[in-house]
Order: structure tokens, then sequence, then C-alpha cells
């Protein structure tokens, strides 16, 4: 099957299999320059199952755009261990890799999934898990089966298995969503009558901070995706917003009002120990914490316009990042720390630009003119991001390098204010 | 007395300060033009905002006290907007009879508490929008703190651009969304 039909059958699919949850879809839009050319061949009685798991994990690989899905078809028997395949016939199709393995129902109701990555060259294995799952679990699986692929063939962590949240607003109603990586299986985490905005994970994957405006003012929550509970972490006098996680997880940066301007301070998860970190008589605002939870790259327009700086989190004189145009806002660092995307416009257009830290130079890697909040993938490889087409808010992705774009769109309503999830633990 | 005719003086001069004429009708949105601002957006100087003519309430006792924030039909109920330049937080002449009318009542009426919440137009950033939008609503509050009021009446908080109150993605839309609105406690 070549890369065409595939995108045919995956959006076919997306189609029908909605479901009872709420989903975005995506398109590629961009490919990157160099696609490594796999075989993914049905595991052996995956067909018992109600979703396919190679269609999932061959769709994964295809969005991410690094990869050439080989056509598979044709091949009877279907071969389950290394033995059983016809390496030949791999290497004149052009795989450089060939995925094989079965689905067997076991005697507790559970299944159990396997699978086997091969090089068609050496003709021996690369990688290769076994999963005891529910079959509840089976998307997730199949998540984990890509990640692992491409983890092995490209040298970087895969990312389908993380969850992205973001906002989507219809009319008046606004809901902070939690989707897959792939859009698939949205879940509501609140709704509500007005505006929520800048949602942020906490490291451990399991609670999310946002500003939201059901009280007539922004305040800053904490709420719980496991049992939706949910705790004010600052209500303070005047507007409480921007929360950003340590990496530890124990405290957030959030922007106070409380003593006269928008100011950065730092305080623990449940709200206590209210530390001012900058004291200025401007804006300082969008704080993010650099992975080693040593520094916070913000916003301030200390210097006449909105730019990005960097400050110790124990305090001390902040260092100006960003020099070229007026407006440079809503930094973020790379979770490899090497660099941060930003918000820069030119032109009276905004666009996502990506800063790295040892040379300075800023690259520009989106050309829209109307995006905002931009969010790393926590292998540092895909930007994730706020955009619009035709008026409506969407989320974009680009990969690191500007070549590789998708689209995710909603089936209706406006969809921003998107963050990218941690990594998942392996279970 | 004194008190009152100073009143009715900050009130002449409110009035004064705030009636004219609605000319400006915002414009249609052309569909698929992105929203992107002009590129001269930064030192455009935009025509004042739209502000509407509200006639004069009568004085009598069926319209209540016009001075009463609280009665619909008293210009401290219908004036309640202080309207911005582009990125610029400072209240601008036109309104300083504005906030003055409601600093007098505030200092005249000490257990009565206002919200003033700060708007931005859409373009940009939206947290950086909360910051610029607070930055409004402290410009205001700090002119009421001068004129007499106490900290504790006023609370500035921000709403950014999240709460538009003209839908539009022109100029004449984003004009009436760069705002401080005065909300009092009691208002329905």
């Amino acid at each position: 099957m070549n890369n065409k039909n595939l995108r045919s059958l995956f959006l076919l699919w997306l189609l029908f299999s909605g479901g009872a949850f709420a989903q975005l879809k995506i398109e590629i839009t961009g490919f990157g320059s160099n696609q490594l050319p796999i075989a993914i061949l049905p595991l052996k009685g995956e067909e018992a199952l109600p979703q396919k798991v190679t269609e999932i994990v061959a769709a994964d690989l295809y969005r991410s755009g690094l990869f050439k899905i080989v056509d598979s078809g044709g091949v009877n028997p279907l071969p389950s261990e290394p033995s059983e395949v016809q390496f030949p016939t791999w290497k004149s199709r052009g795989a450089d890799a060939v995925v094989i393995g079965s689905v067997s129902a076991m005697p507790n109701g559970n299944w159990d999934v396997r699978f086997r990555l091969m090089d068609v060259l050496k003709q021996s294995q690369i990688t290769g898990f076994a999963y005891q799952v529910n079959a509840s679990q089976l998307r997730n699986t199949a998540h984990k089966i890509a990640d692992a692929i491409y983890e092995k063939m490209t040298g970087d962590v895969g990312v389908f298995s993380t969850r992205i949240t973001y906002v989507v607003r219809r009319g008046t109603r606004f809901e902070l969503q939690v989707a897959d990586a792939d859009g698939f299986g949205a879940q509501t985490v609140l709704a509500s009558n007005e505006p929520i905005i800048s949602p942020s994970w906490a490291p451990d994957g399991n609670r999310i901070a946002y500003v939201s405006f059901e009280r007539r003012k922004p305040i800053v929550y904490i709420q719980s995706l496991v049992t939706g509970q949910r705790t004010v972490a600052a209500n303070f006098k005047g507007s409480n917003s921007a929360p950003a996680w340590s990496p530890d997880g124990r405290r957030l940066a959030v922007v106070l009002s409380k003593d006269g301007n928008s100011q950065i301070y730092l305080i623990n998860a449940d709200g206590s120990g209210v530390t001012r970190l900058t004291n200025t008589g401007t804006i300082d605002t969008e704080p993010n914490f650099s992975p080693d939870g040593q520094h916070l790259i913000f916003t301030s327009d200390r210097g006449g316009s909105p730019q990005i700086y960097r400050v110790a989190v124990g305090g001390g004189a902040p260092e100006r990042l960003t020099f070229d145009g007026t407006y440079n806002v809503s930094p973020r660092y790379a979770p490899d720390g090497k660099s941060f995307v930003f918000i820069q416009r030119a032109g009276g257009r905004f666009n996502v630009a990506m800063q790295d830290f040892v040379s300075k130079q800023a690259q520009s890697l989106t050309e829209n003119g109307i995006d905002e909040s931009p969010s790393f993938a926590p292998n540092s490889k895909i930007i994730l991001y706020a955009t619009e087409v035709r008026g409506r808010g969407i989320l974009a992705a680009v990969s690191s390098d500007g070549r590789v774009r998708q689209r995710f769109s909603a089936e209706a309503g406006d969809v921003r204010e998107p963050a990218w999830g941690p990594l998942t633990k392996n279970p | 007395m004194m008190k009152k005719l100073l009143l009715s003086l900050a009130v002449i001069g409110f009035l004064a300060g705030c009636a004219s004429t609605d000319t400006q009708k915002s414009a249609d949105v052309t569909e698929g033009k992105p929203s992107v601002p002009p590129a001269s957006t930064d030192t455009q100087k935009p025509k004042p905002p739209p502000t509407v003519a509200t006639p004069l309430p009568p004085s009598d006792a069926k319209g209540g006290d016009p001075l009463d924030p609280l009665n619909p039909k008293s210009m401290l109920n219908q004036q309640r907007s202080v309207f911005f330049d582009y990125d610029s937080v400072v209240v601008k002449d036109e309104y300083k009879p504005l906030v003055s009318a409601h600093a007098r009542y505030l200092v005249a009426n000490r257990t009565q508490k206002i919200t003033i919440e700060g708007n931005t137009d859409e373009r940009g950033s939206r947290e950086y929008n909360i910051a610029l939008g607070q930055k409004r609503a402290d410009s205001v509050r700090q002119m009421m703190v001068l004129l007499g009021v106490k900290e504790d009446q006023i609370e500035a908080v921000s709403f950014g651009e999240e709460k538009p109150r003209n839908q539009g993605h022109d100029e004449a839309s984003f004009s009436q969304n760069r705002r401080s609105d005065i909300r009092y406690t009691g208002d329905k």
C-alpha cells in the first residue's frame, strides 16, 4: 500500500470509528526528507480485535512524516515468527524493516499482543515485545509498539503514547479536553461558560493547572485527571495566570497582579509559600521552567517591547535572549534544554520561531501569520501550536527542523491553547 | 452641599467628555481574509473608539437618582467604559471626566466596591494580553486612588482578549475591545 492509499484509508477510518468520543482529525501537510521504508504486516489473529493494532501503528508512523509504509499486501501465509519471514521479498519491495507478530486471546479474557521488528538486510531482530492487556488498553498498546519502532529506527524517543490537552470553544461554551496524541479518545476535563486558558501539565501527567474565568477574574486551578477533583492554586486580589510547573512537580511559577502589576511568583502546588521572583514596574509573564529546574524563561516588556528573558530560579539579574523585532512572546524550553520556541511578530505576522541557546540564532518554523501558544513534544522533535484556517481555530504541529507539518481540527468549534503532555511510563 | 455641587460639576464635565454621535458602525468582516493586522499597527493612531451618545436622564423622581450607579437610568450606570489606543495603557483625556465621576461617587460611598476589568484586542499572546489588560485596569485604578478612592474599594482584574465586546476582526471592532470596564458590586 502506498502513502496515498494509506492516507485515504486512515481518513476513512477516522470518519467511521468516531464512536462515543469526540476527536481531532489529523492531516499531514509535509514530510521528512528521509523517509524510512517499513513494511507492517498484520499481526496473526488481530482480525479478531475490534480495531486492528497494526492499522494504529502504521497510522502513527505515517503521521510522523519520517516513515514510508511499504505495501504488505498479498502475503500468504502471514509470517508471525522470524523463521517464517521471506526477507528477499521485503528487500525487493524496498523495505528496510518489517514488523511481524501475533494476537491471541488469553484464558482470563485479556489479549496477548506480541511484535518483532526485523532488519531486512541483516535478517535479524532489532527489537520485540509482548504485552498482556485488556481490550481497553489495545489502542495504547499499539501506540507503545509504534514508540518502540520509532525509537529503534530514528534514535529519538517516540511520543505516540503521550497525551495532549487543549481548549475547544463552541459559541459561549468552553471545554478543556485531554486526548491521545493522535487526537483520539478526547475527554472533557472541565466545561464552562467562561473562558479557560493556559493549561499546563504536571510532570507526572496526572494533573493539569489552568486559568479559568468562571468567577469573573482569572484564577489558577489544579485539577486531577485521575479523580477529577480540583483545588485553587492561586486566587489573590487581581489577576492570577500563566501557571508553569517546576520539573519536580512541587512548585508552580504563576503570574500575579496582587502587588500592582503582572509579576512572576513561585508557589507550592497547594497554593502555599508565595515567593516573588521578579520585581519590576513592567510586565513580566509567561514563565517556563528549564528542564533542570534551575532557570525560568519569560516574557517582559522591561526593555520597552515584549522580549524573552532568562532568570535563575533563585533570583538575580535576568538575561535578555531575543533582540530581533519588537514582539517576542510565549517562550517554551525544549525538553532537551538546548533551545526554546516562542512567537515572533514580524511585519504584523505572528509565527513560531525556535532559538538555540548556544548559537543564539533564531529560525522561523511557520509562516501562517496567526500562530500562538507553542508547546514542545517531550522528545523535543515536534512543536504543537494554535493557528487559524478560514477563521477557525485549529491546532497544528511542525517538526523542529521545519519539514514535517500536521493539522488537527475538531468537527466543530475553535481549538486553541494546546499543551503536549509528558512521556508516560512503560507498563 | 459642597459635595453635591462638586458632583454636579463632575457630571457635567463627564457628559461633555463622553457624549458624541455614533457615526462609526463596525464594518463587515470580509470572510476568507486572514485576521492579520496591518504591518504598521504599532504606530497607527486609530480613530477614537465609538462612544454611544447617552440622553441625559431626567433627574426627577421617576428616573431615580442620576448619580446612583445601580440605577439603570443613571449616567454612572450607563458610562462604565474607558477605551485605549493600540498597545497603550494611558487613560486618554476624554475619559478622565468619566473616571473622576465614578471616583467621586466612591469617595462619597466608602462601603461601595468596584471591579475594574481590563480588556485587549485579539492580537498577540493570550497571556501577554492578560498582563496588558491588567495594566489598563491598573491605570484606571491608580487614577481613582489619586482621586481619593481607597484601595480596598477597588479590585483591578484582566480578561485579556478572552471576552471581546465586539467579535469582529477589524480595527473598528478592536478599538471597542481595548477597554477597561467599571463594574459595581451589586450590579446585575
